[in-house]
């Protein structure tokens, strides 16, 4: 395993669906051995891409490298990669180990070497005995389990996951963000993970890719992504965040809702209008007279680790996250230490998101786009 | 009180529905030539039927054509639903339906008058003495076999999952072997009820088989239809008497197979 | 997928070709001779002649407008009471009407025919009984009987699918709010019905309007459209007047099937379900 190598670039990806543009100019490069999530909302480019790697898909312009070998038309049952499907396509017509055994027999392995690395597989993802099983009959959770060890008896480099924990339950969902963690450290191959959900990428990731509309918006580790967003768009689609309008006094001074604060950030020019990201959690209420910033609590909310504030300055509502509780109407002060404030560049998505004004999680939902399943 | 109405009812239907049929199966044990008057009971008809070389003739020619244009209707609906199913182009898909729901909208005497027209048009184009014949019979039942199987394909397809041909790609296997170890096998039952319906449409059909075949070449309900004014004699009674006897046995072993698979889904759920 | 395989596209090849030469070409074909003369030679003639068939064509209708609504009428509660049994009990009631569907419809005419013969079973019976013989074949009665018998399982069918598929909790809200079993019916059932209905009136009428054996062996003198082209092609050998006769009876199918969408609304794409 050589960390240093890239095991799979995409260069200048273009895909169009009926002159629609799917994937803009897309770049990327995957390290061997890393864990590697492509996060995004349905229709953002996440699906297309890992069917670009696939081979199921062929870019409209650009070139897929796999370690530095160009693989624009080499079908998708000649690559080295695997594939776990969102709702898993087991075979139904088979059982447990002939589907498993599938990708061996058409390479037409011997049969006691298939039943050895059949049972080996089954045995990594606590199947063992159900074999004769048919996949019919097994819950969510053992179908996917089914799925993986399907992909990975071929021992591929890189294994492509889409989604595949979108049909699990919370509960279950969790114990197989652990498992698939710990399978892709023991086997030490390359995972490229789809999904849409934010929590998911950040607990399971070396690095997130985070993609909007056919591009890339952030590529980072989840640290990175957390604490430093480059744009608006990131800000808000990772975590909760209260996004104002800015202006760069000077380095490490930045001013926005009337004040001026001291911060980390440098490099802007003196002046130069900016995005400021303030995260809920890092917001400390105190008495009036003691805050930074003065304002209205509007809205209460319990939500069992902490309480979500939306607190009314001049207008902007932010939301905080306190374990304190403030009454509805009361007046409070804010404190916003200087390593709580991250200044970004303004982009086109400047103004679009960070205002709690019409927050309510019915509404995101009511908002967001149908979830397309193949997201094309 | 209105359920008891509602029974009587839904039993005098099926008095209704019946009558012939036990009318027909009564009289084929009829001792006497009449199917009007019962003079006791006797197996003769069955023997007759079986020692009539005319009856028995027609009953091959009759499962033959049914077989081999149940068979090539299957293989080539089938290629078609698939064909179908992965069409991109809605308005070349749309004029594909619209021609397939042709002779299903037709009625058969339509679809049997257009097809002999076109075998009599083209038989004169190239001279032929007689333009009917077993060819031109199986080409029009075929015709009118294709709708049904692609009607019993489509929905299976719909219901698999998109992703299987894709998955079995991503194991290995050609676009070939994935279709033929994959996606057939999960569109079987369909394949497996359009092949039947095509069959038991073949074996029934009259009215454009009266059309489209040539002198030489009778069917069953062409046979029976041709028996013109005389009274029906009750060897045909027999016959039908034994073709019922054969579907309601089949429907009752396909109908308690259906009910223990689903049993067993109840079981699993 | 952009490009697709050759075997995909290979695939559709046969059928596209059979469609087009045994579906769509015969078609233009029976225009062809719609036009022409026994020469070839283009003409009105037999459209003209059209003209003298108009009684017939309208007595092919009105019969088989009466078979199709008189099967409306008994069907419906048929599948209604149907579908209100239990799911055992369904299976076997679909069963049992599916099993004439399976059976020749030709044999079973005849069976009708030896049942009401001047002759027949009926008047057998009766003369057992010292009761004079009626007259019942030979009769428009006897001709949309033998329609109604042999299309009955096409009606009940669709119609009984539809129903079968009703969600039982619409039913529940509809009490819920206060419907009765009679309003629950006309607020409910019925129009979530109608695209059964319309498949079912569609499968009855088109085969009843167009039959030629139903009438030759039940109607004795009366003829209708089916037996007039039926005659002109088998007997009279005119192919041209059969042609365009077919003609006729495509146009008010085709008319039929519109005014029938119509009425069921946009809902009548499954026509055929």
């Amino acid at each position: 395993m050589n960390h240093e190598k890239n095991i799979i670039e995409l260069k200048d990806i273009t895909v169009r669906f009926d002159g629609e543009t799917v994937l803009d100019d897309l770049n990327l490069s995957i390290r061997d051995g890393e864990f590697v999530t492509l996060l995004g909302s349905s229709g953002c480019g996440k699906t297309t891409t890992l069917r670009i790697i696939a081979g199921f898909l062929e870019p409209d312009e650009g070139e897929v490298f796999f370690d530095s070998k160009n693989m624009n038309g080499v079908p998708a049952h000649k690559r080295e990669v695997n594939t776990i499907f969102q709702r898993y396509a087991l075979f139904p017509h088979y059982n447990v180990f002939e589907n498993v055994a599938y990708g061996l027999r058409v390479r037409r392995t011997p049969e006691a070497e298939i039943r050895e690395r059949v049972h080996e597989m089954l045995t990594l993802v606590n199947l063992d005995g159900f074999a004769k099983r048919s996949v019919s009959k097994l819950s969510g959770g053992q179908q996917q389990r089914v799925a993986i060890a399907r992909a990975l008896v071929l021992k591929p480099k890189v294994l492509l996951l889409d989604e595949p924990l979108s049909a699990l339950d919370l509960k279950l969902r969790k114990d197989m963000q652990n498992e698939l963690r710990n399978i892709q450290k023991a086997l030490g191959i390359t995972f490229v993970f789809v999904t849409h959900d934010q929590e998911e990428a950040l607990s399971m990731s070396d690095t997130i890719v985070v993609m909007n509309e056919g591009k890339v918006q952030q590529i980072g580790s989840p640290i990175d992504i957390y604490n430093e967003p480059q744009n608006a768009f990131v800000a808000d689609f990772i975590g909760e965040s209260n996004i104002l309008d800015g202006v760069m006094k000077e380095d490490y001074k930045a001013s926005f809702s009337g004040k001026t604060f001291q911060c980390l950030d440098k490099g802007f020019a003196p002046g130069e209008a900016v995005d400021v990201v303030v995260r809920p959690e890092d917001v400390d209420i105190v008495d009036p007279g003691k805050g930074m910033l003065k304002g209205i609590v509007t809205s209460v909310t319990f939500r069992g680790v902490h309480f979500e504030i939306i607190v009314d300055i001049g207008g902007f509502k932010w939301m905080i996250q306190t374990t304190d509780f403030h009454p509805e109407g009361a007046e409070v002060g804010l404190i916003i230490e200087p390593d709580a404030i991250h200044v970004m560049k303004k982009s086109k998505y400047s103004g679009m998101f960070g205002d709690y004004s019409t927050f309510s999680d019915e509404m995101d939902e009511m908002n967001a786009p149908p979830e397309d399943e193949d997201d094309e | 009180m209105k359920k008891a109405i509602g029974n009587i009812f839904v039993g005098l239907m099926y008095f209704l529905l019946y009558v012939p049929l036990a009318v027909m199966v009564f009289f084929s044990f009829n001792s006497a030539r009449s199917t009007s008057v019962f003079k006791g009971f006797s197996l003769k008809w069955y023997a007759e039927l079986f020692s009539s070389s005319t009856t028995m003739t027609v009953l091959r020619n009759t499962l033959v054509l049914a077989v081999l244009s149940a068979v090539i209707a299957t293989v080539v609906g089938t290629a078609a639903a698939i064909y179908i199913y992965y069409l991109r182009s809605p308005a070349w898909k749309s004029s594909i339906n619209l021609v397939t729901n042709i002779p299903m909208m037709n009625p058969d005497i339509v679809t049997g008058v257009s097809l002999m027209l076109l075998f009599v048009f083209v038989g004169r184009l190239i001279g032929a003495a007689n333009s009917l014949n077993f060819g031109t019979l199986l080409i029009a039942h075929i015709t009118f076999n294709l709708p049904y199987v692609i009607l019993n394909v489509l929905p299976k397809l719909n219901q698999t999952d998109p992703h299987l041909a894709e998955a079995a790609q991503d194991l290995g296997s050609t676009p070939t072997q994935a279709f033929f170890k994959v996606v057939l096998p999960s569109i079987m039952p369909g394949v497996t009820s359009g092949l039947l319906m095509a069959f038991t449409l073949s074996l029934d059909d009259f009215v454009i088989s009266y059309y489209t075949t040539g002198s030489s070449y009778q069917t069953l309900p062409l046979y029976i239809f041709n028996i013109v004014k005389k009274p029906v004699k009750p060897d045909l009674y027999a016959l039908f008497t034994l073709i019922f006897t054969t579907v309601l046995v089949f429907l009752l072993i396909s109908n308690i197979m259906q009910m223990r698979s689903d049993k067993k889904n109840r079981e699993k759920n | 997928m952009k490009k697709r395989s050759l075997l995909q596209r290979l695939i559709g090849a046969p059928y596209v070709l059979w469609a087009a030469i045994f579906i769509v070409v015969p078609l233009f074909i029976v225009l062809y001779y719609s036009f022409t003369d026994a020469d070839g030679t283009f003409t009105f003639a037999n459209i003209r002649e059209l003209g003298d068939y108009k009684e017939i064509l309208w007595i092919s209708i009105e019969y088989s407008v009466i078979a199709t609504v008189i099967t409306l009428i008994v069907s419906y509660p048929f599948a209604y009471v149907m579908s209100r049994k239990r799911e055992h009990t369904q299976r076997i009631m679909m069963l049992l009407v599916m099993v004439p569907m399976w059976m020749n419809l030709l044999i079973l005419t005849y069976s009708w025919m030896n049942i009401l013969e001047k002759n027949g079973l009926i008047n057998t019976l009766l003369g057992m009984v010292h009761l004079p013989p009626l007259k019942l074949i030979e009769t428009p009665g006897a001709v949309i009987f033998g329609m109604i018998y042999n299309y009955i399982p096409y009606m009940v069918l669709p119609i009984y699918s539809v129903m079968s598929k009703i969600d039982p909790s619409l039913l529940e809200a509809a009490e819920d709010l206060g419907s009765g079993s009679l309003s629950k019916l006309r607020r409910v059932i019925l129009p979530l019905s109608v695209p059964g209905v319309v498949s079912g009136v569609t499968m009855v009428f088109v085969p009843s309007v167009s039959t030629f054996y139903i009438s030759q062996k039940l109607g004795g003198k009366i003829t209708l459209i089916g037996d007039v082209i039926e005659r002109q092609i088998q007997a009279q050998n005119n192919y041209n007047l059969g042609a365009a006769l077919s003609l006729v009876l495509m146009v008010l199918i085709v008319i039929s099937m519109a005014l029938m969408k119509k009425f069921a609304g946009d809902d009548g794409d499954n026509l055929y379900i």
